[in-house]
C-alpha cells in the first residue's frame, strides 16, 4: 500500500521558487510519469518526494502520515538515480548489501533478498564485477536492484534512460514495465522524454516552470490537452498550433475561410491546434482549404510526413503515405478534419470546449 | 564505402612522430639523471671518508665499508632520533588528514554561513611563511609550557599541513557526484557512515597526494626542532644529525649515512604509495 499526497508543495532555492504550490495525488501501485522541459521542476519535486531536498511550504503525504520532517530512509522510498550513483569501490553484490544491511536485517535475510533481485534482474554472473567493469545498461540494473533490495513501498526513478543509447533504451522500457507489472510497487518516474512517458505511464503530469499543467492518462494527454503547453509538448511531430478569428459557423485560418460544423462557442479570435493526423493534402487547393507552400518531406518508411508553411508563416506538419510525396515549394491545400481539431482560448491558452 | 584508403599525407610523418617521441624521451632520461644524481652522491658518500669525498666526489665507493654508519650507531642517539621523528612525523600527518578530510568535505559539501571565508582563509595560510612567525610562536609554545616538548612541533605542522590538505582535498571532493551521497542517504546511512564508507574510500587518492605533500617537509624539518626542541631525548633525526656538523670540522662521510638513513623511510613510502599518488593526479584527466 502506497497513497502519495501532496498539498500545496513549494520549493525556495534562497530567495527564487522553483515549485509553486503542487498539489497531487497518487494512488496505489500506480505508475506515475513527471514530464516537462528541463528545469520545470521535475527532478525538484522528486527529490523533495525522496527528502533529499527539505519541503519549503505544504505538505506531503504517505499513507496518510505526514512524511515532511522524515529521514529519505524511513519513509520506505528508494531512488534509482540518473548517474547510477553505484558506489564505485564497492562489488555489485556489496553496492545492494549497503542499504539492506543498514535496515537492520540479518545476514541471511540480506542474502536472500540479493539472490531474489539477483536472479529478477539477470545479475547473477555479476556480483563480484566492480561497477566500473560494467556495461552502462547493466549499471542500470545494478541500480535498480539497489532499490529492490530494500522492498520499498514507493520506486523513484530520476531519467533512468538518459545515458543508455537508443537500442538498450527501448530494451530497458520493457524491463521497467515488466518489473511495475511483478513487484507492483508505486512509481514515480522523471523524464523529459514523451515517448518513455506515453508508453510506460498509467498517469503522467506535465509540469512546465515549477507548475503541473495537466495530469492525466497518455490518451487524455493526446487527446483533450488542457492548454496550449500540454497540446505542443505531447505528441511528435508537434501540434501546429494557429491563429484564427471566427465569424459565424466560420473560420478565418491564415488568408483562407474554413467553413467549419463544430466550433467553441462565442465569436471573436482564438488559437487552433492541428495534429498530423488531422490534416488531408491536396495537390490543388480547394475552396475551404488552406493554401499553404511545402518546405520539405520526411520519409520514414511506414509514414511520411510532409511540412508546409502557411500565409501567416507557421510551419505545419501533416502526415502522409509514403506514396503521396510533395516537392519542396509545390502549393498545396490543407483540408481540416473538424472533430480532430484543438480550439485554446486566444488570451491565456487554455483549451476550449467546442 | 567501408574500404578506407590511406594516401601518403594522411599518415603523419614517419620521422616527425619518432622525432618527438625521440625528444621527450631524451628529455625524460636526463630529468631521471638529475633527479637521482644527489641521491646517488649522498649515498656513495656515506661510504666513504671525509678525505676520499673531497678528493674524488663521484667515484665509486667501497660498499664494505660501513664504518660511518656504525659510528652513527655508537656515537649518537640514532635510534632515539628516529623513533622521535616518526612519532612527530606520524602524529603531525594523523592530525593533518583526519582534520583536513573532515574539514574539506564539509566546505565542499555543506552550505553553511561563513563557508566561503573558511576556505579562502585556509588557503590564505598557504602564502604565509610560519617561519616569520617564529617568535611570537616561541612565545606561544612557552606561555603553553610545551617548549622542550614534541607537542610544540606537532601543533606547529599540522598548522602547516593543513592549508594544502584542505586546498587539494576540497577540490577533489567537489569533483565526487553529490548523487552518491544521496544514495547513500535513502539507502539509510548516517552522515558519518557516508564520510567513512562512501567518501573516505573514494577520496584516498587525494589524500596520499596530500599525504605526500606534507610528509617530506615535515620529516625533513630542521628549523623547529632547532628552536622548540633542547632536549637530547627529544630531538629528531635532522636535528640530531648536527652533531657531525662540529664549528671547525665536520665529518661529512657519517653526516651523509646519517641523511641516507634518514631519506630511506620517505622513499620508502614514496614507492609503496606511488600508484596511488599517479592515479590521484591523473583522476579526473581522464573521463
Amino acid at each position: 500500500m502506497a497513497r502519495l499526497n501532496l498539498r500545496g508543495v513549494k520549493k525556495r532555492f534562497k530567495s527564487t521558487e522553483v515549485l509553486h504550490g503542487i498539489d497531487l495525488d497518487i494512488g496505489d501501485r500506480e505508475f506515475v510519469v513527471f514530464v516537462g522541459p528541463s528545469g520545470c521542476g521535475k527532478s525538484t519535486l522528486l527529490r523533495l518526494i525522496a527528502g533529499l531536498d527539505p519541503i519549503s511550504e505544504g505538505e506531503f503525504m504517505l499513507n496518510g502520515r505526514r512524511m515532511n520532517e522524515v529521514h529519505p530512509s524511513q519513509r520506505g522510498i528508494a531512488m534509482v538515480f540518473q548517474s547510477y550513483a553505484l558506489y564505485p569501490h564497492m562489488d555489485v553484490y556489496e553496492n545492494m548489501a549497503f542499504g539492506a544491511r543498514l535496515m537492520g536485517l540479518s545476514k541471511t535475510e540480506v542474502e536472500a533478498r540479493i539472490a531474489q533481485t539477483a536472479r529478477m534482474l539477470q545479475l547473477e554472473p555479476l556480483l563480484k564485477r566492480r561497477p566500473r567493469e560494467l556495461s552502462g545498461g547493466q549499471r542500470q540494473r545494478v541500480a535498480i536492484g539497489r532499490a529492490l533490495v530494500r522492498k520499498p513501498e514507493v520506486f523513484l526513478l530520476d531519467e533512468p534512460l538518459s545515458n543508455l543509447d537508443a537500442a538498450l533504451r527501448s530494451e530497458v522500457r520493457l524491463e521497467i514495465a515488466r518489473l511495475h507489472r511483478e513487484i507492483g510497487g508505486t512509481m514515480i518516474y522523471v523524464t523529459h522524454d514523451q515517448v518513455e512517458a506515453m508508453t510506460l505511464a498509467d498517469r503522467i503530469v506535465v509540469m512546465n516552470a515549477g507548475r503541473i499543467e495537466q495530469v492525466g492518462s497518455p490518451r487524455e494527454l493526446y487527446e483533450t490537452p488542457a492548454n496550449l503547453f500540454v497540446a505542443t509538448f505531447i505528441g511528435s511531430p508537434k501540434m501546429a498550433v494557429i491563429s484564427a478569428e471566427r465569424t459565424g459557423n466560420a473560420l478565418a485560418v491564415a488568408g483562407a475561410t474554413v467553413p467549419l460544423a463544430r466550433l467553441p462557442a462565442g465569436d471573436g479570435s482564438l488559437r487552433i491546434g492541428i495534429r498530423p493526423d488531422a490534416i488531408r493534402l491536396q495537390r490543388t487547393p480547394t475552396e475551404g482549404s488552406i493554401p499553404a507552400t511545402v518546405v520539405y518531406t520526411e520519409y520514414l518508411g511506414e509514414n511520411a510526413f510532409v511540412y508546409a508553411r502557411l500565409v501567416d508563416g507557421t510551419l505545419v506538419g501533416i502526415r502522409t503515405t509514403p506514396n503521396d510525396l510533395y516537392e519542396p515549394d509545390a502549393s498545396v491545400g490543407l483540408l481540416l478534419d473538424n472533430d480532430a481539431i484543438h480550439f485554446f482560448s486566444a488570451q491565456d491558452g487554455r483549451r476550449l470546449p467546442a | 564505402m567501408s574500404t578506407v584508403t590511406t594516401t601518403y599525407s594522411d599518415r603523419p610523418g614517419l620521422i616527425a612522430t619518432l622525432g618527438r617521441d625521440g625528444l621527450i624521451q631524451i628529455i625524460l632520461i636526463a630529468n631521471t639523471f638529475i633527479m637521482l644524481a644527489p641521491i646517488v652522491i649522498m649515498i656513495f658518500s656515506a661510504f666513504k671518508t671525509t678525505p676520499q669525498i673531497f678528493a674524488s666526489p663521484f667515484g665509486i665507493p667501497d660498499f664494505t665499508n660501513l664504518v660511518n654508519f656504525s659510528r652513527i650507531w655508537t656515537q649518537t642517539n640514532f635510534l632515539q632520533y628516529l623513533i622521535n621523528s616518526f612519532v612527530v612525523t606520524g602524529a603531525s600527518m594523523a592530525l593533518i588528514l583526519t582534520l583536513g578530510t573532515m574539514a574539506a568535505y564539509a566546505l565542499a559539501r555543506y552550505e553553511f554561513f561563513g563557508a566561503g571565508f573558511i576556505l579562502m582563509f585556509f588557503i590564505a595560510g598557504l602564502t604565509l611563511p610560519l617561519k616569520l612567525a617564529i617568535i611570537p610562536l616561541f612565545m606561544l609554545m612557552r606561555d603553553l609550557g610545551i617548549l622542550n616538548n614534541q607537542l610544540s612541533l606537532i601543533f606547529v605542522y599540522t598548522a602547516m599541513g593543513l592549508p594544502t590538505t584542505i586546498f587539494i582535498m576540497t577540490g577533489f571532493i567537489r569533483t565526487l557526484p553529490n548523487e552518491l551521497e544521496d544514495a547513500a542517504r535513502m539507502d539509510g546511512a548516517s552522515e558519518a557512515r557516508i564520510m567513512w564508507s562512501i567518501m573516505l574510500p573514494l577520496v584516498r587518492p587525494a589524500m596520499v597526494i596530500a599525504g605526500i605533500q606534507n610528509v617530506v617537509p615535515i620529516w625533513n624539518d630542521f628549523f623547529f626542532p632547532l628552536v622548540f626542541i633542547q632536549n637530547d631525548r627529544l630531538k629528531t633525526l635532522p636535528q640530531g644529525l648536527t652533531t657531525f656538523m662540529g664549528e671547525y670540522s665536520t665529518d661529512y662521510g657519517v653526516l651523509y649515512a646519517g641523511l641516507t638513513l634518514s631519506a630511506l623511510p620517505i622513499i620508502i613510502i614514496y614507492i609503496v604509495l606511488s600508484r596511488q599518488f599517479i592515479s590521484g593526479m591523473t583522476s579526473g584527466a581522464i573521463k
